[in-house]
C-alpha cells in the first residue's frame, strides 16, 4: 500500500528538516467517462526534495502519465492534496496553475512540442513573454538557457533546420528559462536515437548535478531511468516500488564509450562512398549502350 | 463548449470590456507582442488570409461605394435647392375657411401689397420681398400663340429667386409704378413664339393688350415635379392687377430672410403679423401658408438620406458575411493549432491570453480587410463618377463607419473561435495529432 511505503530519500543527502519540493498526500484521480468511471490513481503519496532526479516509470496505464500531469499542474486531483514547493496547488484555479506552470515548472516533451517556423531562440523565449519580462530581458535570459545547452549558435534557426536532438534541447532550454524550481520531462528520449538519447541524459545530469536542479523524469525505458538518482514505479494507479538508483550511469563516461558523432558520421559517409562508386560503375557500365 | 454554454456563460461579456478598455501595460502579454504574433500567424497562410480578407474588403469597399453615390445624388439636389435660394419664404393668401369650404391657395382676397410692407417694416429677418399673383392667358407674337401662365410682380422677385436673365433686362421699378406694358419672359415662350428671332424691343400680345419684351430668363429646367419652369411670363404686378386680372389683392408674396435660418425663425413672426392685420380669431385657421426653402430641402434631404441608408444598409449584408468567413477560418485555424495552443498553455499561458491571441488575429484580419476595402471603395466611387458621369461624394462618415463596423466584425465572429481555444484542455491539446 502506497501508505505503508518508507521515505526513500537518504536522510544524509537531503536533511527532513526542509519542506520537500514535491508533496503527494493520498492522491486519487478518477476520470469520469460518462457510462464508466476510471480510477487513474488510487491513493498515492510522495515527495521529492530539492535537488533530486526522480525516474517515473511503469508500463502504460499505470498512472504514471496522470501523475506527471497532476505533478505538472496540468490537471487537479479528484481527492487528496498536492504541495509544491509548500504551496497547496490542489484546489488552485486554472488561472493560478497557468502561472504556477510559468514559473516554478520546466516541460520537456517527447515531442519536443517546438513552435513550427519560429526561431529557437523565440521557442525559448516563450514562458517570458507570458511571464511579463520585458523584450530586451526576454532575449537575454532566452541567450543564457540556450548557452546552457550548448546551442546558443544555433539561436536563429527554425526546428526544422535542427536534428532531433537540437530540438529536444532547445526544449530544455525553453524549461529552463524562466529558472523553475522543477523540470518536468516527460518520455525526453522517447523519440531519439541511442547516442542522442544518452546526450540528452548528460545535460540533465549536468543540470542536476552542477546546479542543483530538481528533476522528474517519466519513461519506461529501464536503461534511461539508470541515469537517475532515484526510480519510482507505478502500477494499477498506485506507488509500487520506490527505491534509489544504484550502480547509476553517468552520461558522460557512456559517451565516452560509444563512438562519436563524427567517427559515426564518417563511417556513414564510408558506406554512402562505396555505395555511390557502385552506383556510378553501374551506370558507366550502362552508358556505352545508349 | 456547445453554443448554448457559450451564451450561459457571460463572462464574455465583460472580456469584450476589458478588450476594449484593457490597459496594455498591465497586460501580461503586451498589445504589440500579440499583435505581432498574430501578423506572422496570418502571413503562415497568405492565400487563406487574403480570401478571408476578401469578404470584409467587398463589403467595406460596396459600402463606402454605395454611400458615396448616395451623397452624391443627395448633393446634387441640395445644389438645386440652394439655387432657388435657401433663404427664400414663400406666403401664400387661402387656405381660410368660408362656410366651412376651404378655398385653395391664391383664392382669398385678404393678403396685400400693405402686408407685403408691413412684414418688411416689422419684421428684420426679412431682407426684401416681392409680391406675385398670377393669371392664365393667351400670348400672341405674329403667326404663333401660345397659352401660358402670366406672373405679376416686383424686379427684385428675380433677386429672391437668383433668377437672372440671360439676355436683354428686368423691367424697372418705375415700369411698376407706371403699370407699364412690358414683360420678361422665359425660354420655353422665347422658342415657342419667336423661335430664332430675337425678341428683346418685340411687341407681343398678352391677352388684349401689347407687351414689349424687355428681357430673356436663364433657363431653368423642370422642378421637382416635373414642370417646365421656363414655360413663364413676368409682368410688373400693378400692370397685371389692373389690366390683366382686375384684383387689388395678391397671391403670393415671395420674401427673402437675412439667412437660412433667419428663414425658418420668420415664420412666426410673420404668421402673427398677418393673423393681426387679417383680424383672425384664436382658433380660426390662418387665411394663409408660409413654406421656406428651408421645409423643400429638408424634405428632400430625407428622402435622399432614406435612399442611401437602404443601400447602405444592403452592402452591409455582405460584411455580415465576411465576418462569417473570418469565423470559419479561424475555427480551422483553432483546431490546426491545437498543439501550439497546448504548448503555449503549459509553458504558462492563461485562458484570457490565448484568447486574446485569436480574437487580435481575428480584428487583424476584419480591421486589415477594412482598410484594403476603404481603398477600393473609394477607387470605385471615382470610376463610377467618371465612367459613368454619376455624382459621387465620398463621406468621412461613412469611411469612419467602416473601420469600426469592420472592426466590431472581427471581435464579434473572432470570439467565439477565440473563446474555443481558450477552453482547450493543455492535457488533450498538447497529445492532439
Amino acid at each position: 500500500m502506497a501508505e505503508q511505503i518508507l521515505p526513500a530519500v537518504d536522510p544524509d543527502k537531503a536533511p527532513g528538516k526542509s519542506e520537500p519540493m514535491i508533496r503527494l498526500e493520498n492522491v486519487y484521480k478518477t476520470y469520469d467517462l460518462g457510462e464508466i468511471q476510471v480510477q487513474a490513481l488510487r491513493g498515492v503519496s510522495l515527495e521529492v526534495r530539492a535537488g533530486e532526479f526522480v525516474a517515473v516509470m511503469g508500463p502504460s496505464g499505470s498512472g504514471k502519465s496522470t501523475v506527471m500531469n497532476i505533478l505538472g499542474c496540468l490537471d487537479r486531483p479528484t481527492k487528496g492534496r498536492y504541495f509544491l514547493d509548500g504551496v497547496d496547488v490542489s484546489g488552485m484555479s486554472k488561472d493560478e496553475l497557468a502561472r504556477i506552470r510559468n514559473k516554478k515548472l520546466g516541460f520537456v516533451f517527447q515531442q519536443f512540442n517546438l513552435l513550427s517556423r519560429t526561431s529557437a531562440l523565440e521557442n525559448v523565449e516563450l514562458p517570458t513573454v507570458y511571464a511579463g519580462i520585458k523584450p530586451e530581458e526576454r532575449t537575454r535570459r532566452a541567450m543564457e538557457s540556450l548557452t546552457r545547452v550548448g546551442l546558443a549558435d544555433r539561436a536563429g534557426h527554425h526546428p526544422s533546420q535542427l536534428s532531433g536532438g537540437q530540438q529536444q534541447r532547445v526544449a530544455i532550454a525553453r524549461g529552463l528559462v524562466n529558472q523553475p524550481a522543477i523540470l518536468l520531462a516527460d518520455e525526453p528520449t522517447g523519440n531519439l536515437d541511442s547516442r542522442t538519447s544518452i546526450e540528452i541524459m548528460e545535460i540533465l545530469q549536468t543540470l542536476n548535478d552542477e546546479q542543483g536542479l530538481t528533476i522528474v523524469l517519466v519513461t519506461h525505458e529501464a536503461d534511461i531511468a539508470q541515469f537517475t538518482k532515484r526510480n519510482l514505479e507505478f502500477r494499477d494507479g498506485k506507488l509500487k516500488r520506490d527505491k534509489l538508483v544504484e550502480e547509476r550511469l553517468i552520461a558522460r563516461e557512456v559517451l565516452k564509450t560509444l563512438p562519436t558523432a563524427e567517427e559515426q558520421a564518417a563511417e556513414d559517409a564510408q558506406e554512402d562512398a562505396s555505395q555511390e562508386k557502385a552506383a556510378t560503375e553501374n551506370a558507366r557500365q550502362a552508358a556505352p549502350k545508349a | 463548449m456547445t453554443a448554448v454554454g457559450f451564451w450561459k456563460d457571460r463572462s464574455w461579456v465583460s472580456e469584450w470590456l476589458r478588450f476594449f478598455l484593457a490597459d496594455w501595460q498591465e497586460n501580461k502579454m503586451d498589445f504589440m507582442n500579440t499583435f505581432r504574433l498574430a501578423l506572422r500567424a496570418l502571413a503562415r497562410n497568405k492565400m487563406r488570409s487574403a480570401l478571408t480578407m476578401l469578404g470584409i474588403v467587398i463589403g467595406v469597399g460596396a459600402v463606402i461605394a454605395v454611400v458615396s453615390i448616395g451623397q452624391g445624388a443627395q448633393y446634387i439636389v441640395q445644389q438645386g435647392i440652394q439655387a432657388m435660394g435657401t433663404n427664400a419664404v414663400f406666403i401664400a393668401a387661402g387656405s381660410n375657411r368660408a362656410g366651412g369650404v376651404r378655398q385653395g391657395y391664391g383664392g382669398v382676397k385678404t393678403l396685400t401689397v400693405d402686408d407685403m410692407n408691413a412684414i418688411l417694416a416689422e419684421i428684420p429677418l426679412i431682407k426684401q420681398a416681392a409680391p406675385a399673383l398670377t393669371s392664365r392667358q393667351q400670348v400672341v407674337y405674329g403667326n404663333q400663340n401660345w397659352s401660358t401662365q402670366i406672373t405679376g410682380t416686383a424686379p427684385n422677385y428675380f433677386d429672391i429667386r437668383t433668377w437672372p436673365v440671360q439676355a436683354g433686362s428686368v423691367f424697372s421699378d418705375q415700369e411698376v409704378d407706371l403699370a407699364a406694358n412690358v414683360c420678361v419672359i422665359g425660354t420655353t415662350v422665347a422658342r415657342i413664339l419667336f423661335g430664332s428671332e430675337n425678341p428683346i424691343g418685340q411687341t407681343m400680345r398678352i391677352g388684349n393688350l401689347p407687351f414689349r419684351v424687355d428681357g430673356v430668363l436663364e433657363s431653368k429646367g423642370q422642378n421637382v415635379t416635373g414642370q417646365d419652369q421656363d414655360d413663364v411670363i413676368f409682368a410688373p404686378y400693378t400692370t397685371v392687377q389692373r389690366k390683366i386680372s382686375g384684383i387689388t389683392w395678391l397671391q403670393f408674396i415671395a420674401a427673402s430672410a437675412v439667412s437660412q435660418e433667419a428663414s425658418v425663425a420668420a415664420v412666426a413672426p410673420i404668421t402673427s403679423l398677418l393673423r393681426e392685420r387679417h383680424r383672425i380669431r384664436a382658433g380660426t385657421d390662418d387665411d394663409f401658408m408660409i413654406r421656406t426653402q428651408a421645409d423643400i430641402a429638408d424634405l428632400q434631404n430625407q428622402t435622399q438620406s432614406t435612399m442611401t441608408m437602404l443601400l447602405g444598409g444592403i452592402a452591409s449584408v455582405s460584411l455580415v458575411v465576411g465576418g462569417i468567413g473570418i469565423m470559419n477560418i479561424m475555427l480551422v485555424s483553432v483546431t490546426e493549432r491545437t498543439r501550439e495552443i497546448g504548448v503555449r498553455m503549459a509553458v504558462g499561458a492563461t485562458e484570457k491570453d490565448v484568447r486574446m491571441q485569436f480574437l487580435v488575429e481575428a480584428v487583424t484580419l476584419s480591421m486589415m480587410g477594412g482598410a484594403i476595402g476603404i481603398v477600393f471603395g473609394l477607387i470605385g466611387s471615382m470610376l463610377i463618377a467618371n465612367l459613368l458621369q454619376w455624382p459621387t461624394l465620398i463621406s468621412g462618415k461613412a469611411v469612419l463607419a467602416a473601420v469600426i463596423f469592420s472592426t466590431l466584425v472581427g471581435v464579434v465572429f473572432g470570439y467565439y473561435p477565440a473563446h474555443k481555444a481558450a477552453q482547450l484542455d493543455p492535457i488533450e491539446a498538447l497529445r492532439y495529432e
